[in-house]
């Protein structure tokens, strides 16, 4: 185990420091110096700009640079925000909380609907109810997120006046936030009305960001439920005349899940890129919109910062899941 | 100079007979398995519409996509009230035909897929091919590049490429290609490294084919047939992927009819004017689910672990 644990570790040093390299080249790849980038319309004196070249070590060669900035990285030194003055990595932790609450509700959705409905596809297989739900599954996996958030906030906000359209929380609760997810901090707060107002802001980003994975991890269980379903030893456990709810719940579905654990591990990616869209929409205060905002303000140190941050916890997020696809297949680990 | 003797000549003639009719026979068959997928038909059928759409834009459209209406300002689609019957779905915030400006924007979203799945399944088979058949550090080396390329997620690093490129169609097109690229190199390099020992390519290369023919002639013809359902996959992705950086102003810029651009342009409207919003975003769910359809049934006629059963 611990060979196997480490031999996945050591793959992921080189890709590691392959994306610090394009962390790294991003600010260097710009059009234009990125001193002139910062300084906008307004210009920069020859004298000011070569002090601030030398004091962000721009003037140095760029091996030595590319030194310097990872040894920054091991101390945690992500660069400035331009914008908000602030360190990259403190920005990126008071806001982080905000999107993994999202991709937590989110993936838990998707988990808790996917995997049942799935199940229940490939049992009925044929059925009008299996063609019904993979139908469904299929246009949640080409709907464009961007445009489904639209039209909830047009039925439920809009129309029906049920959730607000944006933000985490009503502005008439205000309350200290320890551990910065708003479902907790609102409890804790013990202010009437606080967590409920939450669940109310999360609602729709939830749905919203949890479409594309619900739908993949629904078509991935029926399909791994429908293999397994015609294995010998599934038929063995029906010939033995165990109750169809043993066999699907004991003998089939433990196998089936183990493509699907992989398949929602992978979804972590595709989380993080979907909340970049989700935020956006609902101006949730989160990592995504805080990209998409540092992007469009040309604030490059936060965009080279949060780049290596995001590659870092899908690495790590896949790593994890790694791990625990040998816990499950012992197979995997001798291979 | 020899003479090809008149036998001969009959045998290749033959040949070519025999592997024309197999070929048609594979196709026959390939068919056979797709038609049985209503779903896939009912996709392809609607992706061939949107394909002559596309073609034909400027003889369906009712309108000019680009001119505005002075006087019809967010007119709501005909059968709302005070819905206009010279704009069938209505007019944006500018006075343009949307219907017009969805047809023509069929022509982007098309063209963005055909670019970008081109230009990452050229790049995909070239370096894929290059690490299965030389292996080695060079193997090493592309997947590992490839690792990083999928470290990312994909809008993210659209997102930035675009920012290091500049806002625009051709620059998110770019950037969406290389996205999608590591896709098709894995699969590819895998094809290739189960091709790579069977008899037939050794039999190629001891009667003394070059790596060139090895690889192109030989192994490539038979990968493809994960490679089309990925591009099918790839072709959807990137159309989803192009309407979200038109969605957030970092793909084709206004006043381009294309269907993400369109929807950014519409957002402050979404509580006043349901259609501005709406339609765009139909079009490309409607233009997705169609391909996804087909790439399903691709996939299910050319597996051949799922015709068996």
């Amino acid at each position: 185990m611990f060979r196997f644990l480490f031999g996945r570790l050591g793959l992921l040093i080189p890709t590691f420091f392959g994306v610090t390299l394009v962390a790294f080249s991003f600010i260097r790849l710009l059009p234009g110096d990125p001193l002139d980038l910062l300084a906008g319309e307004r210009g920069i004196s020859p004298e000011r700009k070569a002090q601030l070249l030398e004091q962000m070590g721009f003037d140095q060669p760029l091996w030595r640079q590319y030194i310097d900035y990872i040894a920054g990285i091991f101390q945690g030194d992500l660069g400035t925000s331009f914008a908000s003055k602030k360190p990259v990595l403190d920005e990126f932790m008071t806001l982080f909380p905000a999107t993994a609450e999202l991709a937590l509700c989110a993936i838990i959705l998707a988990v808790c609907l996917g995997i049942p409905a799935g199940i229940y596809a490939a049992v009925k297989r044929g059925s009008i109810a299996d063609q019904a739900v993979m139908g469904t599954a299929l246009i949640g996996y080409s709907m464009p997120i961007f445009w489904w958030g639209l039209l909830l906030i047009i039925l439920f906000s809009g129309i029906l006046q049920w959730t607000p359209v944006s933000g985490r929380i009503s502005l008439l609760y205000f309350f200290p936030q320890p551990t910065g997810f708003m479902l907790i901090d609102s409890l804790l707060s013990g202010e009437k009305g606080a967590f409920l107002s939450a669940v109310r802001h999360l609602i729709l980003p939830s749905i919203v960001l949890a479409t594309i994975p619900l739908a993949v991890i629904a078509r991935q269980t029926r399909s791994a439920m429908l293999e397994v379903l015609g294995e010998d030893y599934v038929r063995t456990a029906r010939a033995k005349g165990l109750p169809p709810r043993s066999v699907i719940g004991l003998h089939a579905l433990r196998n089936a899940l183990i493509p699907v654990v992989t398949t929602i591990g992978l979804q972590v990616g595709v989380l993080l890129a979907g909340a970049i869209l989700t935020e956006t929409i609902f101006s949730w205060p989160g990592i995504g919109k805080w990209l998409v905002d540092s992007i469009s303000r040309r604030d490059y140190f936060v965009v080279q910062g949060g780049l290596l941050l995001i590659a870092g916890i899908i690495m790590l997020v896949n790593l994890i899941v790694d791990v625990l696809y040998g816990l499950i297949n012992p197979r995997i680990r001798y291979n | 100079m020899t003479k090809t003797s008149p036998a001969a000549k009959a045998d290749t003639f033959r040949l070519e007979m025999e592997s024309r009719n197999a070929t048609r026979a594979q196709l026959s068959e390939f068919w056979y398995y797709f038609s049985q997928n209503k779903g896939a038909v009912l996709g392809l059928m609607v992706f061939s519409l949107l394909v002559l759409v596309a073609i034909f834009a400027p003889f369906v459209a009712p309108h000019n996509p680009d001119v505005q209406y002075r006087d019809s300002f967010l007119v709501p689609p005909v059968w709302e009230e005070g819905g206009k019957a010279a704009f069938l779905l209505g007019t944006d915030a500018v006075g343009r035909d949307m219907l017009s400006r969805l047809i023509f924007g069929a022509r982007f979203s098309l063209f963005i897929g055909v670019v970008v799945v081109s230009i990452a399944l050229v790049g995909g088979i070239v370096l894929g091919l290059i690490a299965g058949y030389v292996r080695g550090a060079v193997d090493t080396f592309i997947m590992r590049v490839m690792d990083i390329i999928l470290a990312f997620p994909s809008l993210l690093l659209a997102l930035v490429l675009v920012a290091i490129l500049g806002p625009g169609l051709v620059n998110a097109m770019i950037a969406i290609a290389l996205v999608l690229q590591p896709h098709f190199v894995r699969l590819t390099r895998a094809a290739v490294m189960a091709e790579r020992s069977r008899d037939y390519v050794v039999a190629a290369k001891v009667a003394g084919a070059g790596h060139f023919r090895l690889m192109f002639k030989t192994i490539l013809p038979n990968c493809l047939a994960p490679l089309i359902v990925q591009a099918t996959l790839s072709f959807s992705n990137a159309i989803l992927d192009a309407a979200a950086l038109g969605f957030l102003g970092m793909g084709a810029q206004p006043p381009t009819p294309e269907w993400g651009t369109m929807l950014a342009e519409a957002r402050e409207f979404i509580l006043r004017a349901w259609w501005v919003v709406t339609f765009p975003g139909l079009a490309i769910l409607i233009t997705v689910l169609a391909i996804n359809l087909v790439g399903d049934g691709l996939r299910d006629a050319l597996d051949p672990k799922l015709k068996r059963s």
